[in-house]
């Protein structure tokens, strides 16, 4: 089996990002990058799925700048086979990536596409449901456990109430939750030999389908600030507070 | 051109979260019509009917919508979206997952989880983690949006709306439902709870959250917790508040043995009143909080409890 895994490059999650002073969007100066978390995710299931004998091949896959080639060769290092740079320097929206990565798809005929739930600087939590609707797959969205059987996969998802397990056919479009794994650490030795596996560079362009933003960001602003509250010095005074000041309790 | 509104329920009962999507869609201009797919679903389109503000609800009542499989909602959604302006949905684990689906086989963008509207393209929504509120502006012909639920009020029910039966049936065949583990619970649901109480890795295990059930109890409360807490194994999953669990905004929010890191704050901070109880003085999480005590949960907590 194959599978893709498309990750994309991120602020670090420990960073806290903030709008720029005019407005026109995210002061993104001088920050640390990083693989999106739930994309780290999605690249140790598929080198789970490898280990485990169910899968041959893992392909990494990016749309991004060259500059996301960095988190390509993190993806390797964690086990990929190889990797692929859709490149293109403008900001692409989710139903964009989307039309790439069905041409990669296309492409690479994988059976199993994993992509992280969210990106966690867009928020968006859309691409790999538009991906599915696009191929014509199944999605299993939100996936804490993940099992391959037979033609189907079985995938248990967190959902608002506690857990829903459905079972998809393949190929099939996989986003990951938080739980569904805990993503190892690239050794020293696999970053090394991470550099020599082959990485392609494919033209945003070649792949001929429409990316042209529907959004326009307008501005970005920061979110309304809490007035800075208190610190009570006992359980009573707490309780006090809450129920004559605040009027929260009774 | 009319506003379609997704409900959200379980077949017998409208979640509040619908009331909320609709209040939004009133600052929008057309007709609300609310959409229930379900099975046997009666009960949800009974109660569809009575929200104020809206004038139609359609109702397929099929087995293949029993369990919301993204792949049929979204092709019934598709089938008869022509007619309207606007799609909206709740942000919640089932709008996110059919909703993009819908708007890719519609071909236009999705605008995710908006916080307000400021006229029929241009809309609110909080990205990175919710430290920066991008106002975007969307060029297609047909919005399809999720909905925020927190920052929208409920809307009333006392409404009368028509109801129309769709025959509609789309089942595309590669996705089928197995088992669901649904917490029962008699607490109220926490996105739409008045008063929270959460539990953070500080609390140590899941048998110490009892002491903050006894606090729920006597205030009504639902219970929460950070992702350490539910990762640790403490409370089951959908107990998460944050950046990648539940976005919460009740009146009272009191966070116990949490340090408030960026994620869960994203998902709390809201919230009308913050209380913090945490034994480090120097915990992020009194940064947010109206009411701070730095004390040690394990004797404050009962403290509160025997007090309240
Ligand atoms: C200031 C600013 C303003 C912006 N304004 C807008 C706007 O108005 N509208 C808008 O749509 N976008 C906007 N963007 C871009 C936005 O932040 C996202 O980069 C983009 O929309 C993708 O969404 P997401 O990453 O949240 O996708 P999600 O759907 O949350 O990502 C889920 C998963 O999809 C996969 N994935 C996502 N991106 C890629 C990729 N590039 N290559 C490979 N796989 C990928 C990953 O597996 C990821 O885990 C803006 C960005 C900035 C910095
Ligand atoms: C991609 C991503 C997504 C994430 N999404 C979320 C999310 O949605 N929600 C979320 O919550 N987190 C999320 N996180 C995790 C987040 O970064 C933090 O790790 C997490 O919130 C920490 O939980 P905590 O505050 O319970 O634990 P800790 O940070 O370990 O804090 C425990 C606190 O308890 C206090 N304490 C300990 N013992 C006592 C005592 N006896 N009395 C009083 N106080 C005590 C300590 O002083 C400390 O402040 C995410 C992380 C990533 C990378």
């Amino acid at each position: 089996m194959k599978i893709l895994v498309p990750i994309k490059r991120v602020v670090d999650y420990n960073v806290k990002v903030r709008p720029k002073a005019d407005e026109s969007g995210v002061d993104l100066n001088n920050v640390k990058m990083a693989i999106n978390p739930f994309c780290e995710i999605a690249v140790e299931e598929a080198v789970r799925l490898k280990e485990g004998g169910t899968a041959t091949e893992i392909i990494a896959v990016t749309v991004g700048s060259s500059a996301s080639q960095e988190q390509l060769r993190t993806a390797l290092a964690l086990g990929a086979d190889r990797a692929i740079l859709v490149e293109t320097e403008i900001e692409v929206e989710p139903l964009a990536i989307a039309k790439l990565l069905k041409g990669v798809v296309e492409k690479e005929s994988p059976d199993l596409v994993i992509l992280g739930k969210q990106a966690i600087d867009g928020d968006n939590n859309q691409t790999s449901q538009m991906l599915a609707a696009l191929t014509g797959y199944a999605q299993a969205t939100f996936a804490s456990e993940l099992k391959i059987e037979g033609e189907k996969a079985v995938v248990t998802r967190e959902v608002d109430g506690g857990l829903q397990t459905i079972s998809v056919n393949l190929p099939c479009i996989v986003s990951t939750d938080l739980r569904l794994n805990e993503p190892r650490y690239a050794s020293l030795p696999n970053i090394m030999k991470a550099k020599q596996k082959p990485l392609d560079v494919i033209e945003a362009g070649s792949l001929g389908v429409d990316i042209e933003p529907r959004n326009k960001t307008l501005k970005v602003s920061p979110p309304p600030v809490r007035e800075a509250g208190i610190i009570v010095e006992t359980v009573d005074d707490l309780v006090d507070k809450l129920k004559n000041e605040a009027k929260v309790i009774t | 051109m009319s506003i379609l509104v997704i409900a959200e329920h379980d077949n017998e009962e409208i979640k509040a979260s619908t009331n909320n999507v609709v209040t939004a869609a009133t600052n929008l201009e057309g007709d609300i019509h609310v959409l229930v797919a379900g099975s046997n679903c009666s009960g949800a389109k009974d109660q569809a009917a009575k929200i104020s503000g809206v004038a139609r609800v359609l109702v397929a009542d099929s087995p293949e919508y029993e369990h919301c499989l993204a792949e049929n909602i979204a092709d019934l959604i598709v089938a008869i979206s022509a007619d309207y302006s606007h799609i909206l949905s709740p942000a919640t684990t089932n709008g996110k997952n059919y909703m993009p689906r819908v708007s890719a086989l519609l071909d236009v963008a999705q605008i995710s989880d908006i916080t307000a509207i400021e006229s029929s393209d241009t809309f609110e929504r909080p990205i990175y983690a919710g430290n920066c509120i991008a106002t975007v502006q969307n060029s297609d012909s047909k919005k399809v949006i999720t909905v925020r639920t927190t920052a929208f009020d409920a809307a009333q029910n006392d409404g009368s709306a028509e109801v129309v039966d769709l025959q509609e049936s789309h089942n595309l065949g590669i996705s089928e439902f197995i088992k669901e583990e649904i917490a029962e619970s008699d607490r109220p649901e926490l996105t739409s709870a008045d008063v929270i109480i959460s539990g953070g890795r500080g609390m140590q295990n899941g048998d110490n959250f009892k002491i903050l059930e006894s606090v729920a109890d006597k205030l009504g409360a639902a219970i929460g917790a950070s992702r350490a807490a539910v990762d640790s194994g403490f409370v089951p999953n959908d107990y998460q508040v944050g950046q990648t669990g539940k976005i919460v905004a009740p009146n009272l929010y009191i966070a116990v043995g949490i340090s408030g890191a960026i994620q869960h704050l994203a998902g709390m901070k809201d919230s009308k009143v913050i209380v913090a109880i945490n034994k480090d003085e120097d915990a992020p999480i009194f940064q947010v909080a109206d009411y701070g005590l730095v004390a040690d949960l394990f004797t404050a907590v009962p403290e509160l409890d025997a007090k309240l």
